[in-house]
């Protein structure tokens, strides 16, 4: 056990009583109408007691925890929950678990982003369950009148053993409830968890398999049309004027009108990033009939001219200022401009000794290039959200990665004080980024306020996918210098990308080798981008690790030993100082890679290896990926993924997110990609822009997490990165063709 | 507008809508059967995948009118309490990520079970592979057909 104080987050258990708002009420009745079974209602208490604002105790004993964060597929809404269980004490099944809303007064950090759901909610989770628990043996300790010393707890039962008593949690949970919040609780240790560490299946689970109406899109009020916007058909465009006479006669049709989305929001934040701003929207009865209508609208767009906007970043505190350039862009253009680019100095970002000469003295120097499209999040649930706004109210509901940033921008869109914004979490179908940017909640709002009824607002996968905040279009050009006893003593790498540069400086190998170059360079555009899960890593790791491949191949040296050596360098006699990575836990998962995969063991014939190890999102992965040739095509055979990821909450749902990131890297490092032709998308829906289907999946993943006792940090960006390197090092290996522009092989035989 | 007499789920329904009306906004819209889902519109996605006559049609491109007396199943009606077999095995393999995908790909995989209960692994990636999961869920799915495969 450790004892910890309860100040840290302490506005976390102030008494529920206190939240006049009611933070415990979930969602709207249809939502929480699964058709419970009459078995279930049986097992409902009939009275709950609010412990505090994670968690409720029923006078049966069954606990009702809040999960906090955002579910949009990372599982956080059965982990973040069991950590709260966990220290609570309490038997898993006696758990009932649901979707807390956006409360900023009892939860913090109510955000989907950055894989740092689990690492900043570890200790605000597992303080909720162990104040509970104290709360709950004081209340025991009371009634028997013994010492709270003496009082023990085991999966939900409260125990005084020198009088051989025991009662439920339930029995005192009134009492409980009515205690002052302790100043010191105890928390379990490591080797105590009995919920963390095991596999848990996902509450939502039944409902899922049962298609129960869990999503934003699901939702149905009484009263409630349907709303679809018609935006510009191209970046670079805005509305000139529309005819809307036919659409209007058409069946079903309620109104048509324009709204402007952020019209007097004064200080945007960065999620507020918005490609455009004016649209045309219609209101209908049924999704169908609007859809009619929407595509019966007649418009003229006209060019924009370059603006300036400028949006808060994440803190709050600095401004991103963006020049937004007139013009409909090409992706053919965009190439020659990345290449023109890249072959000037830029901006340095690091240098560390003398590279210049490092080069000049070099035996031998290794230059490669290496680009990536822009590629769209793609979420199998299109945006949508529901909003109900009155005069003095807006109730907003539905899937959004940051709850927080956007119930801001609505309330001072609509024009309604904070606390008249309610906003509901529906789960996700799907996240990757996109609902990082909600201009779709604000403008389900300023609909909702206009036609004065609930709507929901529903966009097609056309308008999804070309409505993009897209990956970046990226670029790294990199140069290797090698003496003559074929060590690495000069490493220079120039990255940039339209409109972002994917450079992360401080990341490895700086640090490791002794003349370092970084430089970093960018170039506007009208097109949206925003983070697409891994942001920046989901490029550049990928081609860092095919470049070293290189290098290693070049110098004649192993490349898992290549890259342990520039490990060990950083190890022992690390170049610089501010290097963000730990060279033992990065080289742990290779060396673990390589005890697994058997590496240099192996010799199956056909069968070809690629590696590949990156650090990003504060976990580390490595990956050796086994590539086959079937009917002239490369088939992915195996994929072994290693992960330093700390203490793993949840192993099944844990060992899921890594087969997804790992099927989602060489899905996209294979077929991803968005081409743009006079500033439209040229792929708009499935038919043309490709995912990875079943076929082209790997036909095997196998995981491994390191066992260590670490803070546990996220899993839903690490897994995806790093392999994308391993595929383009196997494909040399199977092909003798090294790849170096993204997509690998859409639509393209790549042998024969 | 037509009047449309439907067998959903053994139960007879009624509805009057346009005959171009695909079943999948007949079935969320008018029915409230919501587990069916939109994914893109142009029967690429597999997310709206229904039953008719036992088997799998992607709804989004059929139209109302073109169902007649066919019996159509959704997610909702596949069995009574979520214990038809591929839904356990779903379950059991603790399928889903996001989810989204998830009805789609069972209405898929049932339909398979039924036509060829003890499918290669070729003929499953044949019968799936108009049904995306943008998580990545492919490997547990397949493994899920087995094990469901193995309980028929």
């Amino acid at each position: 056990m450790t004892l910890i104080k309860t100040s840290y987050g302490r506005r976390s258990f102030l008494k529920t009583s206190a939240l006049a708002s009611g933070g415990l009420v979930v969602g709207f009745s249809w939502l929480a109408s699964c058709n419970p079974s009459t078995k279930d209602v049986a097992k409902m208490p009939k009275e709950w007691f609010e412990i505090n604002g994670y968690l409720k105790i029923g006078d049966n004993g069954l606990a009702t925890i809040m999960s906090p964060n955002p579910e949009i597929g990372q599982n956080v809404k059965t982990s973040m929950p069991m950590i709260v269980a966990e220290e609570l004490d309490i038997d898993w099944d006696h758990v009932i678990v649901e979707q807390a809303p956006l409360n900023t007064a009892i939860f913090t950090r109510q955000l989907a982003g950055g894989s740092e759901s689990i690492m900043h909610g570890w200790d605000g989770l597992r303080m909720a369950g162990a104040t509970a628990r104290e709360m709950l043996k004081q209340a025991a300790a009371q009634q028997w009148e013994v010492p709270i010393s003496e009082v023990t707890t085991d999966r939900g039962i409260i125990s005084h053993k020198a009088t051989n008593r025991t009662m439920g949690y339930g029995e005192v949970a009134s009492l409980a409830a009515s205690l002052p919040v302790p100043k010191e609780v105890e928390l379990k240790s490591y080797d105590e968890f009995k919920i963390i560490g095991n596999s848990t299946r996902n509450v939502d689970g039944l409902k899922l398999v049962t298609g129960k109406p869990l999503f934003g899109i699901d939702q149905y009020q009484e009263g409630m049309l349907i709303a679809m916007i018609v935006a510009p058909p191209a970046f670079g465009l805005k509305l000139k004027s529309y005819d809307d006479a036919k659409a209007r006669s058409m069946p079903g049709v309620k109104d048509i009108f324009t709204i402007n989305t952020y019209e007097s929001v004064k200080g945007k934040s960065m999620f507020d990033v918005d490609a455009f701003p004016e649209l045309i929207v219609v209101v209908g009865n049924t999704t169908w009939e609007v859809m009619q209508a929407k595509k019966a609208i007649e418009a003229q767009w006209e060019p924009f001219e370059d603006y300036q906007e400028n949006f808060t970043g994440f803190s709050g505190q600095n401004i991103i200022s963006q020049n937004v350039p007139a013009g409909r862009e090409n992706s053919e253009d965009h190439y020659k401009i990345m290449e023109a680019m890249s072959l000037k100095a830029s901006k340095i970002a690091r240098k560390d000794g003398d590279p210049e000469t490092a080069f000049k003295d070099a035996a031998k120097i290794i230059e490669r290039s290496y680009t990536a499209p822009f590629l769209s999040h793609s979420t199998m649930e299109p945006m949508n959200f529901f909003a109900d706004v009155t005069s003095d109210k807006a109730i907003l509901s539905g899937p959004v990665q940051t709850p927080e940033f956007m119930e801001k921008s609505a309330a001072e869109r609509l024009g309604l004080p904070l606390h008249k914004v309610e906003l509901n979490m529906t789960r996700q179908g799907g996240g990757f980024g996109r609902r990082l940017y909600g201009h779709f909640v604000v403008e389900a709002g300023v609909i909702s306020q206009k036609t004065k009824s609930p709507i929901k607002l529903i966009y097609t996968r056309e308008d999804d996918m070309t409505f993009g905040t897209y990956r970046p279009a990226y670029h790294a050009r990199y140069r290797a210098a090698l003496d003559k006893d074929n060590n690495l003593v000069g490493f220079h790498v120039r990255a940039g990308g339209i409109p972002e540069s994917p450079l992360f400086a401080n990341r490895f190998p700086a640090g490791a080798v002794d003349n370092y170059l970084a430089e970093t360079w960018d170039v506007p555009s009208n097109i949206t981008v925003g983070a697409f899960r891994a942001p920046r890593s989901n490029f550049i790791a990928g081609v860092e690790q095919a470049f070293l491949d290189e290098v290693a191949e070049e110098a004649g040296k192993d490349p898992i030993d290549f890259r342990l050596e520039l490990f060990e360098r950083a190890k022992n006699n690390p170049v610089g100082e501010s290097n963000d990575y730990d060279p033992n836990r990065y080289a742990g998962v290779l060396e673990l890679a390589r005890e697994k995969s058997g590496w240099g063991r192996e010799s199956t014939e056909g069968v070809y290896r690629g590696v590949s190890a990156y650090y990003c999102h504060n976990s580390y992965v490595a990956n050796i990926l086994d590539m086959v040739i079937e009917n002239d095509q490369p088939v992915v055979k195996k994929v072994y993924a290693i992960v330093d990821c700390g203490i793993v909450v949840n192993p099944i749902a844990a060992i899921n997110m890594v087969e997804g990131g790992t099927v989602d890297g060489i899905g996209n490092a294979m077929y991803g990609g968005l081409v743009f032709k006079d500033g439209a998308p040229i792929q708009n829906n499935f038919d043309r822009y490709r995912l990875i289907r079943h076929k082209e999946s790997p036909k095997e993943i196998e995981v491994h997490f390191v066992d260590n006792s670490e803070h546990p940090t996220g899993l839903g960006e690490p897994p995806f990165p790093p392999v994308m390197g391993a595929l383009a090092n196997a494909l040399y290996k199977a092909t003798g063709q090294r790849h170096y522009d993204q997509p690998f092989i859409t639509n393209k035989k790549v042998i024969g | 507008m037509a009047t449309f007499n439907l067998t959903i789920n053994g139960e007879s329904r009624q509805v009057d809508v346009d005959p171009s009306t695909p079943m999948l906004w007949v079935l969320r819209d008018h029915f409230k059967l919501v587990g069916t889902k939109f994914g893109c519109g142009i029967a690429q996605c597999g997310a709206c995948t229904i039953h008719i006559s036992d088997v799998a049609v992607r709804s989004c491109q059929l139209p109302v009118s073109a169902v007649g007396e066919q019996e159509i199943t959704t997610i909702e009606g596949l069995s009574e309490n979520g214990d038809h077999p591929v839904q356990k095995a779903w379950l059991e393999q603790d399928v889903p990520q996001c989810g989204y995908c998830q009805a789609g790909q069972i209405m898929s995989a049932s339909a398979l079970l039924k036509a060829n209960p003890n499918p290669s692994d070729e003929e499953i990636d044949q019968a799936m592979d108009g049904n995306i999961c943008r998580c990545g869920t492919y490997l547990r799915i397949k493994k899920a057909i087995k094990t469901a495969s193995s309980t028929i």
